[in-house]
């Protein structure tokens, strides 16, 4: 535990390193303009990486496995569909749209709807084995992003336009206004997440040991899936999707920490999503001089380390 | 029954459009509407069936050669692949001729169709459903790095737009380069029994006096050939090879010569069906048709998925 806690602080050093740099490196000129600025952005990802950490391993404990992620799912075009759906239905002018409090919370709570069928269709009683759900998670996600494209291009294109500028973010287009609503999101799921976090290492020993222990197993289950999706919607509405992140610094987090206590683990990655995000679009921005996003990279990484999980898993199963 | 739908359908992709042909307008040669009809409703019929043909094709071919169900053009990164080839001459060769981009992506296409099938042969665990997994992945990789380049040199947009897979900008003098999928679809023919039996492997087919790497690479050159002239002339069409090889083995089963036929015409007959869908539903204008398609064959596919595991296994 020493030891773990030792990685921490390390972790934790390297994480306020990266964000101090990204705030105060080769801040030029307006220092009053482009400081805030900044800081905006960089709370943005911190917001994001801790969310997408929280959620991605309290996920992977209660579905049992570590290469499944809510993203990987198709959880975060969901976001899209919803918009889209809100904006076809309803059109621009409604409240629903004007109002960014209003949309964000129907659409949080539409996304949570929306991923609980979901997980009720593929985490039945038979269970499916994880290969064939990983295929149907990146399927269904196709399928989820391209209905979202259709029902986009069937809109008028001028509505399509604002549509695209005024709900959809990406790391070009933070949605800084929905910030303070996203840390408070946040700080109370932490809350909450914290209130768990001994139930959440009772649970990994699966569900009949856990019930065993006095844990009301299934309601559990049912309410980290919603805190979960709560949470990868957060993050999306905030900077848009990111697929692999999740699902890299999970991993990483279980292969530095190697242990099952959930406080650690989940600190442990926040600290390394806070460095993957702030670090990462640091080295993009200022170390190689490049005008990509960071999602690019991590997709492309996280690419490559998933067929790594992936075939590593496969010598276990074949 | 098959080419019965296939002509239905064709004559309906005909008569729709911005603007109204009746067949009685076809009667007066010099007419505007006849004008349109030959310039370009009939290149857009013929363009579409090419390209349902030949993705059909495609992923049967791979299909075969990998022994896998769920191998096809969408699932092995040769999509990808040729996309990257693509924007590469987009971006480094940018007085690029038509032809160089022609000999560009389906080097490309080639080489990643290629690496998956080596490294498929290195994958111990050939599971039905974890081969096009990891097929997804290697597909994801290549086009993280394409938008990487596209970032980069700034044509993102210019990108988007050119692999929308669009029927409407398919006007004669733009679609001919399709016609080189015609014979490759007849040698796809003739080799039918090979790839049978250079699917079961190389010690297998060596045993039955076949040269396996010839048969191996003419394969995955054919594959190459159809998935860049489609990409060039018409857009990324994806789930077609997946899919429509699998619909066409549910009721006929796995002998090529007999598929091949069949997937040509449901090939066909599905890229129509989405095109008219994508024509009709937002008239006079158009959805992207790749679009469509991702739709329709993504929820396909996931319904075999879920339905036919058993299937699935062989």
């Amino acid at each position: 535990m020493r030891k773990n806690s030792t990685k921490l602080i390390i972790l934790a050093v390297i994480a306020i390193t990266c964000m101090l740099l990204f705030a105060l490196y080769d801040i030029q000129g307006g220092f009053s303009y482009a400081f805030p600025k900044r800081l905006e952005r960089m709370f943005a990802m911190v917001i994001t990486g801790t969310a997408i950490a929280f959620a991605s391993i309290a996920f992977q404990t209660v579905t049992q496995n570590r290469l499944l992620t809510p993203s990987v799912m198709g959880i975060d075009s969901m976001y899209e569909i919803v918009q889209t759906i809100i904006y076809f239905a309803l059109g621009s002018t409604s409240i629903f749209v004007v109002s960014r409090y209003l949309n964000f919370g129907v659409s949080i709570i539409a996304m949570v709807l929306f991923a609980l069928i979901l997980y009720r269709f593929l985490f039945r009683a038979d269970k499916h084995p994880i290969f064939l759900l990983l295929l149907a998670g990146m399927v269904i996600g196709t399928l989820l992003g391209s209905l979202g494209t259709f029902m986009q291009v069937i809109i008028d294109p001028v509505e399509y336009e604002s549509l695209q500028a005024r709900l959809f973010a990406s790391f070009m287009n933070v949605k800084t206004e929905l910030l303070f609503l996203s840390a408070g999101i946040l700080v109370l799921a932490f809350l909450y997440g914290t209130r768990i976090l001994h139930k959440l290492d009772v649970m990994a020993l699966g569900r009949d040991n856990a019930m065993n222990l006095g844990v009301d197993y299934d309601k559990m289950v049912l309410r980290i899936l919603i805190l979960s999706s709560i949470l990868i919607a957060v993050s999306t509405a905030l900077v848009g999707p990111i697929t692999f992140l999740g699902l890299i610094v999970s991993n990483l987090a279980y292969q530095y920490f190697a242990t099952y206590k959930h406080s650690v683990l989940i600190i442990g990655a926040s600290l390394i999503s806070i460095i993957a995000l702030v670090g990462g679009q640091f080295l993009v921005l200022h170390v190689f001089n490049l005008t990509t996003t960071i999602s690019v990279i991590i997709n492309f990484i996280g690419g490559l380390y998933f067929i790594y999980l992936l075939l590593k898993e496969s010598r276990k199963a074949g | 029954m098959l080419i019965v739908t296939v002509i239905i359908l064709s004559v309906i992709s005909l008569f729709i459009g911005a603007i109204d042909i009746k067949p009685s307008d076809l009667l007066n040669w010099e007419s505007l509407e006849t004008q349109i009809f030959l310039i370009s409703r009939l290149p857009r019929l013929l363009a579409i069936i090419l390209a349902g043909a030949g993705m059909g094709i495609a992923g049967l071919i791979m299909q075969s050669l990998s022994r896998n169900k769920f191998v096809s053009p969408t699932t092995a990164g040769t999509l990808d692949a040729a996309k990257l080839g693509i924007i590469i001459s987009m971006i480094f060769f940018t007085g690029m001729s038509y032809i160089g981009q022609i000999i560009f992506s389906f080097a490309f296409a080639l080489i990643g169709t290629f690496i998956f099938m080596q490294l498929l042969e290195r994958i111990k665990f050939k599971d039905a459903v974890f081969v096009p997994l990891i097929g997804i992945m290697y597909g994801n990789v290549i086009g993280a790095l394409s938008t990487f380049l596209a970032y980069e040199a700034n044509i993102l947009q210019n990108v988007d737009a050119f692999f929308q897979g669009s029927f409407t900008l398919v006007v004669s003098g733009r679609y001919e380069l399709l016609y080189v999928a015609v014979p490759a679809i007849i040698i796809a023919y003739i080799y039918a029994n090979k790839f049978t039996v250079a699917g079961m492997g190389e010690d297998f087919a060596k045993n039955l006096g076949l040269s396996y790497r010839t048969v191996l690479n003419i394969g995955l050159i054919i594959v190459a050939i159809i998935t860049t002239t489609v990409i060039l002339t018409v857009g990324i069409i994806p789930f077609l090879g997946l899919i429509v090889p699998n619909l066409v083995s549910l009721y006929l089963g796995d002998n090529l010569r007999k598929t091949i036929p069949h997937t040509i015409f449901m090939g066909a007959a599905f890229l129509l069906f989405c095109d008219i869908i994508s024509r009709l539903i937002v008239h006079p204008f158009e959805i992207p048709v790749n679009t469509t398609v991702a739709v329709i064959g993504s929820a396909i596919f996931l319904i075999m998925l879920f339905r036919g595991k058993a299937y699935a296994k062989k």
